[in-house]
């Protein structure tokens, strides 16, 4: 399985393909590594944490890890920002580290080739340009492929410890 | 098949450096005048158990150290020369050459060559010095003479012996014949002395001489008969050794060197075979005997499997019982054996990867979280209707706890760990300022997390150096002022509710407040001359602060206090110092048991539930409106008990919405850190839990006043507060 696997993987890099995870946040639809994507999971009860920005909900137990939640959807200024059974939360892992993202809806697996992806304009997204990896195109969608590494380790989620970050 | 050997390497690093560690603490508990025959008997086996190792794996350089270390250890175990004080510090040097090589082995470093050198020099001059016979199997003399009427009574057999021994080291190898009788000597006695002396109790012309290299090859065509075959009936000894459970063994060398296997390892041929027997099975637990010596196989662990001695290597050795012994023989030195093996420690323990011990723990932890929620979950159901199902889940409660603890327990390590390096750091520090000092040891059995005792090591040897270097004077200086020369430092751990309590004490000149004050002046810290002593001594532990009037080698840089403070501190301990002019001072260190698991409040703020470490709070009240005032305007204080103590609202310093915001309302805790009291005002108490402390930091980042996270019963996620942070926090609102 897990060399079936492998042996995907190895095809699709040899290809120049890369898959992608895409989800939505309002109209924009944003593709990320899915290699960085632990799990999927609905939006449960969170424990606000002191003195954080609004868009950091706070933690949660994921089968015994403290793991952070950020709604992008509040740091981008983008969707709706309600909570309910719908409400998707991408569990990351990025840097060693395990984060929550909440986005307005999953979409699906997608598969990239380098000739697919246009490197990003200077502007034309809520996201600073240095975590953009570049703007996929896949039948007439545009897909904002996104470093969800960088960004997730970036002073700007504050998720992190200054000597970190 | 081939066997990837470095993936033992790993194990034999750690066990040598168990080794050398007891090998350490032995050698610094040896009394010169009266050395235990025990602790020889270890101190011999650890250098053994190295060299085994190293041998095995190839690590040439330790294995040459500890090959003439062990030689001269094994010579002062048998009495061959006496220990010195010297000695003991050529075998410490050693002891740190040999971990210097060992850590090269494992971590790449170099070890120094010329040290290793002179420690050899120096090991194998000792072994000179002391004069008396060379330990190598190749110098001996092999001596056989006929055995007159006068040697055939045992009276004057030992006496001969005791004369031949008062020459160099003499060992009677075999007197089962009524002819003759074979013994050896050391080759450092002349032959002609050894001719003259057997004269005395033999015909002189009868006396044989073999030089040492014919002797190799001679001697123990005799001797591989054993001691398992017939006992020639005249033999006063052997009767007297059964007695005492050795039926195997007749003459008196082999009795003692059946002392000298104290260690269990079964039984054996001629003190010659043994010496090569012993090496092997301590070494590696089984062997095969050179074949010069004959295949003379044991049971290693002495389980009382006996083979038999097989005159040649090529045969292979067959199982056999005592050949003409009674059974019941047999039986004698197999619990002989078996009781000497509770000080095999080895057998009884294991090892384990720590990040084993860390998945169990972090699993306990989960399966008690479970259980609390499957408790939570029940206590609506009836009782009456579900009463097998609550009984069950009663019964599984109280088993979580018992699996937790025991876990838990895993982890945890008496203080000996940390204790056991003093002595050494003491000796070598005294003699280095030249004073005399007395280290003494409390409580080295009072269990603490393994972690904490890494962590502990480093600040309490600094609170060591220190008590050394400041706090005992010199010898003279002490006399002057009335005191004994010897000055103390005392030791001490001990479980004080739900910390633990270590103690660093001297009996030296305290503190010096002057100096500090005027010090601290110097460094324009804010101070006045009418501080608390509690206050000046905090002063110490400020960075950069050193009152020494030269710097030396030891301490007095003043890197140090502040770095002791901040380590304890990040173990969740905290440090008070005390001090008495001229009677000493005492640095108290205390931490929690572990750091794993604390036992916590659980407070009600708004929606959310925080954890208030147990440890600070003091006590909780509601107190009365015309008890809480204000200060100039804003700061509230609460009056309890004639005390006004700053009133932390958490809603304010967590910026939450609380249930209410009148501290007659809800509830206030009162809390001590960093020896200053405050109260706490929360919305309600919800109840006392022990929680598993889960790190926030690991996913997210470090929040102000939040200590950890932990999981509740319901599964959610509370935070811990970190108290004293809170409090200051509050200052700066």
């Amino acid at each position: 399985m897990q060399a079936a696997q492998d042996m995907l993987n190895t095809q699709a890099a040899e290809a120049g393909a890369r898959e992608f995870l895409t989800f939505t946040l309002g109209n924009e639809e944003y593709g990320i590594d899915i290699l960085k994507v632990q799990e999927i999971r609905g939006y449960d009860a969170v424990t606000k944490i002191a003195n954080a920005p609004d868009f950091i909900k706070g933690v949660i137990n994921l089968r015994g890890v403290i793991v952070p939640i950020v709604d992008m959807r509040i740091k981008f200024n983008l969707g709706n920002v309600e909570y309910n059974q719908f409400t998707v939360v991408i569990i990351l892992n990025v840097a060693q580290r395990i984060v929550g993202i909440v986005v307005d809806g999953v979409s699906d697996v997608i598969t990239m080739t380098q000739e697919q992806i246009r490197p990003a304009p200077e502007f034309g997204s809520t996201m600073d340009t240095q975590y953009l990896m570049g703007l996929g195109t896949l039948d007439n969608r545009m897909i904002i492929l996104t470093d969800i590494e960088k960004l997730m380790t970036s002073a700007d989620m504050q998720l992190m410890d200054e000597a970190l970050a | 098949m081939t066997i990837d050997i470095s993936q033992f390497h790993q194990i034999f690093f750690e066990e040598a450096a168990e080794h050398l560690a007891a090998m350490e603490s032995l050698l610094l508990a040896v009394d010169v005048s009266q050395p235990d025959p025990d602790d020889l008997n270890a101190i011999f086996r650890a250098a053994h158990s190295i060299k085994g190792g190293a041998g095995t794996f190839g690590f040439s350089d330790i294995t040459q150290v500890t090959h003439v270390l062990e030689s001269l250890l094994d010579r002062i175990r048998k009495n061959e020369i006496a220990i010195t004080q010297e000695m003991i510090d050529a075998f410490l040097q050693a002891g740190d050459v040999l971990k210097s090589l060992v850590e090269g082995h494992q971590f790449g470093s170099v070890a120094d060559d010329d040290q290793v050198a002179a420690v050899t020099r120096q090991l194998e001059q000792l072994s000179e010095h002391s004069g008396a016979a060379a330990a190598e199997s190749e110098s001996w003399l092999d001596v056989v003479c006929a055995r007159s009427a006068d040697l055939q009574q045992p009276e004057r057999l030992h006496t001969l012996l005791e004369n031949l021994r008062s020459l160099g080291h003499a060992d009677l190898l075999d007197d089962r014949s009524p002819d003759t009788l074979h013994l050896r000597i050391a080759a450092t006695v002349a032959p002609e002395t050894v001719k003259e002396m057997l004269g005395f109790f033999t015909d002189e012309n009868s006396v044989r001489i073999t030089p040492p290299e014919a002797a190799v090859n001679q001697a123990p065509a005799e001797d591989a008969y054993g001691f398992f075959t017939d006992i020639p009936a005249p033999a006063p000894e052997a009767s007297a050794g059964e007695d005492e459970g050795f039926g195997f063994f007749v003459d008196e060398a082999a009795l003692r060197a059946n002392q000298e296997e104290a260690d269990g390892f079964g039984f054996f041929v001629s003190p010659e075979t043994l010496r090569q027997q012993q090496e092997d099975a301590q070494g590696f637990g089984f062997f095969t005997a050179p074949e010069e010596l004959r295949a003379q196989q044991e049971s290693a662990q002495g389980y009382g499997l006996f083979v038999e001695p097989t005159p040649s290597a090529a045969e292979p050795a067959t199982p056999m019982i005592a050949t003409r012994g009674p059974t019941a023989k047999v039986d004698k030195p197999a619990a002989k054996t078996e009781a000497a093996k509770p000080a095999n420690v080895e057998s009884s323990s294991i090892r384990v990867g720590i990040e084993k011990v860390d998945q169990l723990i972090n699993l306990v932890g989960e399966l008690v979280i479970t259980q609390a929620m499957l408790a939570q979950t029940a206590a609506d159901y009836d009782p009456v209707q579900f009463e097998r199902l609550l009984n069950g889940l009663a019964l599984l409660e109280r088993n979580t706890r018992d699996l937790q603890e025991s876990v838990m327990s895993i982890r945890m390590m008496p203080m000996s760990f940390v204790f056991s390096r003093f002595p050494r750091v003491v000796r070598d520090l005294a003699s280095k300022l030249g004073k005399q000092i007395e280290l003494k040891t409390v409580g080295e059995s009072t269990e603490l997390d393994k972690s904490l005792i890494e962590k502990i090591t480093d600040p309490l040897t600094h609170l060591v150096r220190n008590s050394l270097d400041h706090g005992i004077e010199m010898p003279a200086e002490r006399l002057a002022k009335g005191k004994s020369a010897k000055g103390t430092l005392t030791l001490s751990a001990s479980h004080q509710g739900g910390n633990i309590v270590i103690e660093v004490a001297d009996d030296g000149q305290g503190l010096n407040r002057e100096r500090i004050l005027a010090k601290a002046r110097e460094r324009g810290l804010p101070v006045h001359d009418n501080m608390p002593d509690q206050e000046v001594w905090q002063l110490i532990f400020a960075p950069g602060f050193s009152t020494a009037a030269q710097i030396t080698d030891v301490s007095g840089r003043g890197v140090g206090m502040d770095v002791v403070k901040k380590n304890i501190e990040g173990m969740g301990g905290r440090v008070d110092l005390y001090s008495v002019a001229g009677h000493g001072s005492k640095v108290t260190i205390r931490l929690p048991l572990t750091l794993a698991i604390l036992d916590g409040m659980s407070v009600a703020l708004g929606e959310e539930t925080f954890i208030v470490p147990l440890t600070y709070i003091m006590e909780s009240l509601q107190p009365p409106r015309e008890d809480i005032k204000t200060v100039a305007g804003q700061g509230r204080v609460v009056h309890v008990r004639g005390e006004y103590l700053p009133l932390v609202a958490l809603h304010q310093v967590l910026n939450l919405q609380p249930k209410y915001t009148d501290p007659h309302d809800g509830i206030v805790i009162i809390v001590e850190a960093d020896g200053e009291k405050a109260a706490l005002f929360v919305d309600e108490l919800v109840g006392q839990h022990q929680v598993v402390i889960k790190s926030l930091e690991s996913n997210y980042r470090k929040v102000p006043g939040i200590a950890a996270a932990t999981i509740m019963g319901d599964g959610r996620v509370a935070l811990i507060l970190d108290v004293a942070a809170l409090v200051r926090m509050s200052k700066h609102h």
